[in-house]
């Protein structure tokens, strides 16, 4: 048995990790993996930069922003496999939110709509509302920050982003210390429960299918320790299969509801793993069927692409200054490359390019692979732009107006 | 120097901070990572903050040390990043710190030294206390099974105790559960519990 350490955050979405683990899928690639519980992205970070684990359940842009050198000690890192898609939810206080579309369904339904509403909704709050944010370099700040902007708010000019980490979003809010938050489930559905927000965005309609956790490991000690990685590599696509099989989401709740997880109830989890969002305590549930997503349509590949939608998003809010270098360090954290070599004999479909157009499929479409039939679902951004990940620069330029330049 | 303690249990940010007085250290400030600590930080301007690795708040206040403009210099994390072993026994120790950028390596260095100290020192108290704590409940629990035995079978203290050494060992248990199996079998069967 190789041992191998993985820190991870209570969250719905470190599902995988955890089924590898508990249902024996890490044991039957010969493999002891060990979970670390770390409440703070903060700690996560520093116990894979400085060795304490070996592998992380690690937001995408946090671990893009480590290699830039963004994130305190810079480190290479480098990220062959997701860990899942989706799983956001924006959520505000109803106070806030009695300005929004009272329909919930057709809110939810309607992103766009609800920038431009929650606009309003400023002008008619008593100051500017503190919405509280899971990390600077999460994917929950970078659509919460372009979805804004798609309706003439400034994110640093026209409200506050407070961070703080998810397990004491549900606390700051029945306290009032913030107005809402952005984070991932099981804590924004916590706290529609609790009855102190609704919910206002999923992450699934503003970029349906958005990029979110990575398996994050220290590239020099990926590449050390190939045999172990592909082997882990394998291991987790056996659990991702397992979590994302319907028949298996009540046991998976459990498993995520125990203390040593999540410590969430295993009701409230569930409903998210079916695809089911409560947008306001007691409300009829929406049905959200791609809410979360674990392995199917190869979530797990790494798309070059999405790594360079990120690095995209931290050039247009000014947290890095464009160049080539940085531009090619960001698309090399994703590794398509190792999740081809450890799952090259396995039977999962491997999609045959590593980049694509981010947001161009409206309609389930069948993709060119090496092996195996693959369907990619709607990708599509709520404001129907389109990522090249080609013209970076073009895809920059077309945001201009949408934010005014506070400095100049 | 100014140092903030940047903790929620009172009882170690109280050993960390005698200790620091002890080293000469003498302008220190505790504050406990709720409400709007980080703008309290801002305004003390410290040289160094010192949190426990384990608070979740770690990340409210790392947010706080990169956009303010209070803090004039860039705060970074552990002293000496090439020193690996210091900060494999500081993340061990569940200390994380962050320094004033050029502030002297030799001036900061014996106060996280003298912070991972204290948090060992702190945590081992605790596994002591948590220990004496299992203990105390244990011997009571032996206790009550000890009394009923006594009562219900007339035995002897010693022949009460000998009888739970033998079933445990001949089952492969602990003395305390087979005491928990007694206890709960009695209170079914309509024994006091």
């Amino acid at each position: 048995m190789t041992t191998i350490r993985a820190a991870f955050l209570p969250l719905t979405d470190s599902a995988v990790l955890i089924a590898a683990r508990e249902k024996g899928f890490a044991a039957a690639e010969g493999i002891d993996l060990e979970l670390v519980r770390t409440t703070s992205w903060a700690t996560l970070r520093d116990r894979l930069v400085y060795g304490q684990v070996h592998t992380a359940h690690m937001l995408a842009p946090l671990a893009v922003a480590v290699t830039l050198g963004l994130s305190q000690q810079p480190a290479a890192l480098a990220a062959p496999f997701k860990l899942n898609l989706n799983g956001n939810m924006l959520v505000m206080a109803a106070d806030f939110a009695a300005a929004l579309e009272p329909d919930l369904p057709r809110r939810l339904a309607d992103p766009l709509a609800a920038a431009h509403d929650f606009a309003a909704a400023i002008g008619l709050h008593r100051r500017k509302p503190i919405i509280g944010v899971v990390h600077r370099f999460s994917s929950h700040a970078l659509t919460l920050r372009y979805w804004l902007a798609s309706a003439g708010i400034d994110p640093d000019r026209d409200v506050v982003l407070r961070v703080l980490p998810p397990s004491l979003m549900v606390e700051a809010s029945r306290s009032g210390e913030i107005d809402g938050f952005i984070a991932g489930d099981p804590w924004p559905s916590a706290a529609i429960e609790q009855g102190l927000v609704e919910a206002v965005a999923l992450g699934a309609r503003i970029w349906q299918r958005g990029v979110e956790k990575v398996l994050a490991f220290r590239s020099q000690w990926m590449e050390e320790n190939a045999e172990t990685v592909d082997r882990l590599l394998v291991a987790l696509t056996a659990a991702a299969r397992w979590c994302d099989e319907p028949v298996n989401r009540p046991e998976l709740a459990a498993l995520l509801a125990e203390p040593r997880h999540v410590n969430q109830p295993a009701a409230i989890i569930e409903r998210s793993l079916q695809g089911l969002v409560v947008p306001r305590q007691g409300a009829a549930p929406v049905e959200t069927p791609d809410f979360l997503l674990f392995h199917r349509e190869a979530t797990a590949f790494p798309w070059r692409s999405q790594a360079l939608w990120i690095y995209s998003q931290l050039v247009r809010w000014r947290q890095v200054a464009p160049s080539a270098k940085a531009e090619q360090a960001a698309a090399a954290v994703f590794r398509p490359d190792i999740y081809r070599r450890a799952l090259g004999d396995s039977d999962v479909a491997m999609p045959g390019a590593s980049m694509k157009l981010e947001g161009a499929v409206s309609n389930p479409i069948g993709v060119g692979t090496y092996r195996g039939a693959l369907t990619l679902g709607p990708d599509r951004f709520f404001d129907g732009r389109v990522f090249d990940p080609e013209h970076v620069g073009d895809y920059l330029t077309g945001f201009e107006g949408t934010r005014q330049n506070i400095e100049d | 120097m100014r140092i903030v303690i940047v903790d929620d249990s009172g009882l170690r940010a109280s050993v960390l901070e005698e200790g620091l007085r002890e080293a000469g250290q003498d302008d220190i400030h505790v504050v406990p990572p709720r409400g709007a600590f980080v703008a309290q930080i801002e305004r003390m301007a410290p040289d160094v903050v010192l949190m426990d690795l384990g608070s979740p708040s770690r990340d409210t206040l790392e947010e706080m040390l990169l956009v303010s403009r209070a803090l004039a210099r860039p705060i970074a994390m552990f002293v000496d990043q090439s020193d690996e072993t210091m900060i494999g026994a500081a993340i061990d120790a569940g200390v994380s710190a962050y320094v004033v950028d050029g502030l002297r390596k030799e001036r900061v260095k014996p106060i996280i030294e003298l912070a991972v100290r204290r948090f060992n020192a702190f945590a081992r108290m605790q596994a002591e206390l948590d220990e004496a704590r299992t203990a105390l409940a244990d011997r009571k629990t032996i206790d009550k099974a000890k009394a009923i035995l006594m009562t219900g079978r007339g035995l002897s203290e010693p022949d009460a105790y000998a009888l739970l050494r033998t079933t445990a060992m001949n089952q492969g248990r602990r003395i305390v559960e087979v005491a928990e199996a007694l206890i709960t079998a009695s209170a079914l069967l309509g024994g006091k519990p």
